[in-house]
């Protein structure tokens, strides 16, 4: 269990009760050095609830996890906080600005100051390890070669594939290709970065080697990170704070310890991993033994 | 009725995406290399099919056009008959269809698999717009090639002429070329090109289009793939009736 940094999240949010999480959700947002503040946010696709009064904080310098089942949107609501998606109702505030009513220019902007790795990395197939890793400076800077080499092969360095630079997206594992991404990420300084299943279909060794470097990233550099993830271990390893959400809403907060005691049943199945409680295994469906029998018949 | 909506909803959405093209390919200009990468990917890269099949149609011109001209005693007009015919309507069309299949599909699978793969959303996350760096390029770079390639298809498609109806058939070379000189004039070129840049814009427009609507699944891909062949081809045959119109 990380312990609380300098600016931990844990203080700005109390932790979920024993219970789960049935208060106002003001203690999050209201914080004053809050980078990401989520108000009150209605979200759905085509008829279908996916928030419902969504509220949540990422205090700058905190490495802040976003957990849930399966399908409770924890994606959608990186696509909201990166503008890629518009909420219905509520208010997206990054560095203190409402993401929904930026113009396309002012966005851009935002964003260079926000790193997101994607779940499968994303990284452009047609260029190499190293040019996918120079593609923002070359876009957003005008660095000389060399200093640009220089940069890039730093931050290979830093997740450990600088002896990978020439290789091409194809050539590389899930999990390097992630690292590859990480670097691409964090070639801009940004900060913020955003986690989008960084351990999915990662073997141990990779994904503690994403572990610490989530948490050396955080460290380090002082980069707020926001991880979103569904891996209960890794997680209450590396973050000081934890949103659970389940129904389009956050039903437990808290530090990974708090959130291990809560005692609330959403909680309590995901934490444990179990098949029965209120988040259902099977898809809404009739009596599967009726069936049986009046197929029989 | 349904259909009639989704008919202009979808029109104003291309209408709104051309707009918005337009606005990114001027930007897309300051970077010449990665226009002149995709004359290479969508140009060169038809170069083959698109020369055999004008040295195969010019050929097939050569022996259905002299057998007709022969009825009416007048073969001399071979050379002319066959260059305008190439120049002002199957070069422009035949190049376009073509080109629809072999580089259409190309721009709409490739920009439909990024999206697939997140790597548009990558780009856009990285504070660099998908349309200028991707779509523009290749926009503009189907524009280029489309005129060029037209061209290429005429040249080869009169050679092919000249050698079954001069070489085979025993038309008199003389008048074959001079004829032809003194019947093409600067309006049937101005037409054809006119019409292979129209075609361009049209066939890139519609597999940048669908390319980067394509729903982000194998099967989304496809069937992006397969509209815009369908799409290209109605398209250039009904421009294709409107600026013949326009021209006589």
């Amino acid at each position: 269990m990380s312990t609380a940094p300098p600016a931990a999240a844990g203080g700005f949010a109390r932790a979920g009760e024993p219970g789960g999480r049935e208060r106002a959700p003001s203690g999050a947002g209201a914080a004053d050095d809050a980078v990401v503040r989520v108000q009150d946010v209605h979200y759905g696709i085509a008829g279908h609830t996916i928030f419902a009064g969504l509220s949540l904080g990422v205090r700058r310098g905190s490495i802040t996890a976003v957990m849930g089942p399966s399908g409770t949107g924890k994606t959608t609501l990186l696509r909201l906080i990166m503008g890629q998606a518009q909420a219905d109702y509520g208010e997206l505030r990054v560095f203190g600005e409402n993401v929904a009513r930026l113009p396309r220019e002012r966005l851009y902007a935002l964003r260079q100051r926000v790193g997101l790795l994607f779940q499968n990395g994303a990284l452009l197939t047609d260029l190499s390890v190293f040019e996918n890793v120079a593609f923002p400076v070359r876009e957003h800077a005008r660095l000389p070669e060399p200093v640009l080499r220089e940069l890039v092969l730093m931050k290979l360095q830093a997740v450990g594939l600088r002896g990978a630079a020439e290789l091409m997206p194809s050539e590389l594992s899930g999990g390097m290709a992630r690292r590859v991404a990480l670097a691409r990420a964090i070639v801009m300084d940004p900060e913020v970065l955003i986690y989008d299943e960084p351990f999915v279909g990662l073997d141990p060794i990779s994904m503690g080697v994403i572990c610490r470097l989530i948490q050396s990233l955080n460290q380090t550099l002082g980069i707020t990170s926001i991880v979103v993830s569904h891996d209960v271990h890794e997680i209450g390893m590396i973050a000081h704070y934890s949103y659970l959400l389940s129904g389009g809403r956050v039903v437990a907060e808290g530090t990974p310890a708090q959130l291990t005691a809560a005692s609330g049943e959403v909680v309590r199945q995901f934490m444990s991993g179990s098949p029965d409680g209120p988040v259902p295994f099977h898809y809404p469906a009739g009596d599967y033994f009726r069936q049986l029998i009046e197929r029989a018949r | 009725m349904s259909w009639l909506i989704e008919g202009v909803r979808k029109l104003g959405t291309v209408g709104l995406f051309l707009v918005r093209l337009l606005g990114q390919s001027v930007l897309a200009f300051g970077r010449p290399r990665s226009i002149a990468l995709q004359i290479y990917n969508t140009g060169s890269r038809s170069l083959v099919i698109v020369m055999l099949s004008g040295l195969f149609l010019g050929m097939v011109l050569g022996l259905q056009l002299f057998d007709l001209l022969q009825r009416f005693g007048s073969t001399s007009a071979l050379g002319e008959a066959s260059a305008l015919a190439l120049i002002k309507e199957l070069g422009p069309v035949i190049t376009a269809l073509l080109f629809a299949g072999r580089a259409g599909t190309a721009l709409a699978s490739e920009i439909g698999l990024m999206g697939a793969t997140d790597q548009l959303a990558a780009m856009d996350m990285m504070a660099v717009d998908p349309v200028r760096r991707v779509v523009a390029p290749r926009f503009i770079g189907g524009v280029i090639a489309l005129p060029l390639l037209t061209a290429i298809f005429d040249c080869i498609g009169i050679y092919g002429t000249q050698l079954v109806g001069v070489g085979m058939m025993g038309a008199e070379p003389g008048t074959f070329w001079s004829q032809m000189q003194g019947a093409v004039g600067r309006h049937d070129v101005v037409e054809g090109i006119v019409k292979s840049l129209v075609f361009g814009a049209l066939c890139s427009l519609i597999a940048v289009y669908e390319g980067y609507h394509a729903e982000a699944t194998a099967e989304g891909v496809g069937l992006a793939t397969t509209r815009t062949v369908v799409n290209s081809a109605v398209l250039i045959l009904l421009f294709d009736y409107v600026l013949t119109a326009v021209f006589l």
